[in-house]
């Protein structure tokens, strides 16, 4: 079942340079003519280098940006230009976990006062009480729940980005949208939240929109990947379409480029393991 | 560039018109009737209509208006006296034209601003930039804990103690008189410094703790470890790659700060009695005289207008990120 | 083997906290030869990037260290501010992660080539300019001879990052520092960069210590490695046996977090 259906989605920002009266207007094309779909309980990746215009499009179809032109429709209904209880509704189904958890967590609030805040706007008293719905939340991530009264600074990284995701899902969401949301964490860690990614998708069966230049990351954790450059999607497929015949001279490109572990000495290590 | 200049003088031009029609519709309309004011205490009816008649005020607001504005390019007429350009009309109080009483002011306001803005940005930049240099030092800490208590000090209070104290009790220095240099450069010298000295300390202040904030924050980007990592000497790193960053963002406050003192500074010249631009608004508020009222009030917004041009224009030759992005 | 240009022997480094002082790296030992890449590898908090600072004296104040570091037989460590400073940038240079930040904006790419050699080398602006325009050459900058006048937000990220190499290479050094140099580029312009430097490096013999998160990057282009874990150096060796048989639980542990684009091993 079609979750998220993009439509010939395009995004034009103005910039107006200097000069008063006489100022040029100049317009730049962030995202271009772009479709997809987004079924139930999938993992679209879209991948690109830096001004692709991934994050825009993560960004529209979250309803954080308003499009130039071209549709979003969500479970049928076109949001791209909801207002209202529908935008209301759409936000509660649609979450985004964003790159930098700390800018993303108010230093002031407690985690408590985090992962129930989504609750706290839309009016709705969780069952069983703040204090159980949080730590049954943050067990749910992966963190202690007698933490759930401390303050964000007390967190690492990789457990602030657990707090980020725990908000995402307060209010179980149809689609999280993963905006680089692994990029700045250290290897292990990243490893960690990945996991723990794919075993909420596996539990709650929701869709993920999983933003990222990484290309390692989104072979490990998506189900279909769209490769974008300037603007545009240049291939979308299966996983292992793509990157196992990348039909696109860009992706072809890509892929070549990303460095990899001298297979020679990868395969030995894990021989070795093997025997131990 | 070119179309860049021409770009902002037409925003300029724009912004004076709306200043101009504002502040003659608060002044002109919202207060009390102009004609009543020049009338004085032995007033008939009949002498009021041929004031209004004079001054034009029976007419059409927006004629009004044109007329002012046409005044000021090309003079007009007021019964029998013709009032060349740049017209303002007269004094209510004077009868003196307004625009030969804002030129004979100026030359003092500008003094005033000048001669305070060399002290403060002498001392201000010098004294930020020690204590970024010297950051957490006796001498840093004992030089912001001053500037704080500068920025504090209100100017009249300033300008009394000192006045108290190096003219009445000391007398280092005669009373602020305002002579013309050419008469005695050595009294117009002293006459100006009490001024110059209370204006520039709460710049002065200010801009120590502005420079010293922004150099320590220079001192703390990345290219500036590339500098040292080059091997250059810590006086060419200072001078060449922390300077420059630090000081460009204080021009654009000088400039506005400076701007804004072209228009008179009116607590200072007023305490001292030195008759500028500043002194010209307090007599002029006091007596609502409004000729005079609006034409002080346009003269600030010039100033001010055209200062975030050039502060904008200067910018743009400073910082090469600007400069490439509007060409 | 070759022959010994760097030696590093029992560097700590011990940085002033609120808490007292903290060792962010602790009696750590390597070398590097003439035209040898070695790579440091660690996860944030390391003490990889503050090896790199301590080696040039670049550390941030109140730092203090111990232990040996020599170039050519040369002590560095605990020497004076003056000779260091001819060792920055000539002898040992650096290249840094995000070349945005560490170029000046205010100013040519030109001059803050110029600069470093001329503070070394001395000589005219003219032959100095010269030098910048035929190392711009050298990290193929097109056009260089109208470029030098260009500043840096006028190039993008891949190029920055060249005119940085640039700079660093333009006094000949024994040894280059790149600390993260590719961690702020995409994939393809990491890509020309890691291949340029190891161009550079045939043609020129500098010794190479290459500072990454990023263990793929290490296993393509440093020939051994040094993998450090909250400042203590866990394991040394050549990539070879690094990457195929890791003695220390750490890296093992590194090794198996890092996603591989033509396997799926998490799932």
């Amino acid at each position: 079942m079609t979750l998220l259906r993009v439509r010939d989605l395009s995004k034009q920002f103005v910039i107006r340079g200097q000069g008063g009266l006489l100022a040029r207007k100049a317009s730049f094309t962030a995202v271009d003519q772009v479709s997809f779909d987004v079924a139930l309980g999938e993992t679209l990746a879209i991948v690109g280098e830096s001004g692709s215009g991934k994050s825009t499009t993560a960004r529209i179809a979250a309803r954080l940006l308003d499009p130039t032109s071209g549709s979003v429709e969500f479970e049928g209904e076109d949001i791209s230009r909801a207002t209202g209880k529908d935008l209301a509704r759409f936000r509660n189904d649609v979450q985004v976990v964003f790159q930098d958890p700390f800018s993303s967590l108010n230093p002031r609030y407690t985690v408590e006062r985090i992962v129930t805040a989504p609750l706290t706007y839309q009016g709705i008293a969780p069952k069983g009480g703040r204090r159980a719905f949080t730590r049954e939340l943050m067990e749910r991530v992966g963190l202690n729940p007698d933490h759930s009264q401390r303050y964000p600074a007390q967190f690492s990284g990789g457990q602030a980005q657990r707090i980020g995701i725990a908000r995402a899902l307060a209010v179980n969401p149809k689609l999280v949208i993963c905006d680089e949301a692994v990029s700045a964490l250290d290897v292990s860690i990243q490893a960690q939240v990945i996991k723990l990614l794919m075993r909420l998708q596996r539990e709650s069966g929701f869709s993920y929109i999983f933003i990222a230049h990484d290309l390692a990351v989104v072979r490990q954790l998506s189900h279909r990947v769209a490769v974008m450059s300037k603007g545009r999607i240049v291939e979308l497929g299966s996983r292992d379409q793509v990157f196992g015949e990348p039909r696109d001279e860009y992706t072809k490109t890509l892929l070549a480029a990303v460095p990899r572990i001298n297979p020679e000495w990868d395969r030995r290590r894990r021989l070795s393991k093997g025997r131990s | 560039m070119t179309r860049y200049v021409i770009g902002r003088l037409g925003g300029v031009v724009v912004i004076l018109l709306a200043v101009c029609l504002f502040t003659y519709l608060i002044f002109f309309k919202l207060s009390p009737d102009p004609a009543v004011m020049i009338c004085g205490k032995t007033c008939t009816p009949d002498r009021i209509d041929s004031i209004r008649d004079v001054l034009g005020l029976n007419q059409p607001l927006l004629t009004q208006f044109w007329e002012f504005l046409r005044g000021i390019v090309a003079g007009r007429d007021y019964g029998t006296v013709h009032c060349s350009a740049p017209c303002l009309g007269y004094s209510f109080q004077t009868n003196e034209s307004v625009w030969n009483m804002l030129t004979t002011r100026l030359p003092v306001s500008i003094t005033v601003a000048v001669g305070a803005a060399v002290l403060w940005l002498l001392a201000g930049v010098a004294g930020g930039l020690i204590s970024a240099i010297k950051q957490g030092t006796w001498w840093d800490r004992s030089a912001m804990a001053l500037a704080l208590t500068g920025v504090s000090v209100p100017n009249y209070v300033l300008a009394l103690v000192l006045q108290y104290v190096l003219v009445v009790k000391l007398q280092v220095l005669p009373f602020p008189a305002a002579p013309a240099f050419a008469d005695n450069p050595v009294l117009w010298f002293e006459s100006y410094l009490m001024p110059w000295t209370v204006l520039a300390v709460g710049y002065a202040c200010l801009y120590a703790r502005l420079t010293r904030a922004n150099v320590i924050d220079t001192l703390a980007e990345n290219f500036l470890r590339t500098a040292r990592a080059k091997g250059l000497s810590r006086p060419l790193i200072l001078r060449r790659h922390a300077l420059r960053p630090a000081l460009t963002p204080i021009t654009t406050i000088f400039g506005m700060d400076f701007a804004g003192l072209l228009g008179g500074a009116l607590i200072t010249e007023t305490v001292f009695g030195l008759n500028g631009i500043g002194k010209l608004a307090a007599d002029s508020i006091a007596k609502n005289d409004q000729p005079v009222i609006m034409a002080v009030t346009l003269l600030a917004a010039f100033f001010v207008v055209v200062g975030n041009v050039v502060v904008d224009l200067v910018y743009t030759a400073l910082d090469p990120r600007v400069r490439v992005t509007s060409s | 083997m070759t022959d010994e240009l760097f030696v590093v022997e029992d560097l700590t480094v011990t940085l002033p906290t609120s808490r007292g002082p903290v060792d962010v790296v602790k009696d750590v030992s390597f070398t590097v030869g003439r035209d040898d890449t070695l790579g440091i590898v660690g996860e944030s908090g390391s003490g990889k990037s503050m090896t790199a600072l301590a080696v040039l004296g670049l550390l941030p104040p109140g730092a203090r260290t111990s232990g040996s570091v020599r170039l050519d037989g040369r002590e560095l460590l605990g020497q004076s501010e003056g000779e260091l400073r001819s060792v920055r940038g000539n002898a040992i240079s650096m290249v840094f992660q995000d070349p945005l930040s560490s170029l000046n904006p205010y100013y040519t790419v030109g001059l803050q080539i110029e600069e470093g050699y001329r503070a070394h080398r001395g000589g005219s602006k003219r032959a100095a300019r010269q030098v910048a325009i035929e190392a711009m050459e050298r990290v193929r900058i097109p056009d260089a001879a109208r470029r030098v006048d260009d500043y840096p937000h006028q190039f993008s990220g891949g190029q920055r990052q060249r005119i940085m190499i640039a700079m660093a290479l333009c006094c000949s050094p024994s040894l280059l520092i790149a600390d993260e140099p590719t961690t702020a580029l995409d994939v393809t312009v990491q890509a020309q960069i890691l291949e340029l430097l190891a161009e550079l490096q045939t043609q020129t013999g500098t010794g190479l210590i290459f500072i990454t998160h990023d263990l793929a990057v290490i296993s393509s282009i440093a020939r051994r490695v040094l993998v450090m874990c909250a400042g203590d150096p866990v394991e040394y060796g050549t990539a070879e046996q690094v990457f195929s048989d890791p003695r220390h639980e750490y890296t093992r542990t590194l090794l198996d977090a890092v996603p591989r684009i033509d396997d799926e091993v998490m799932l």
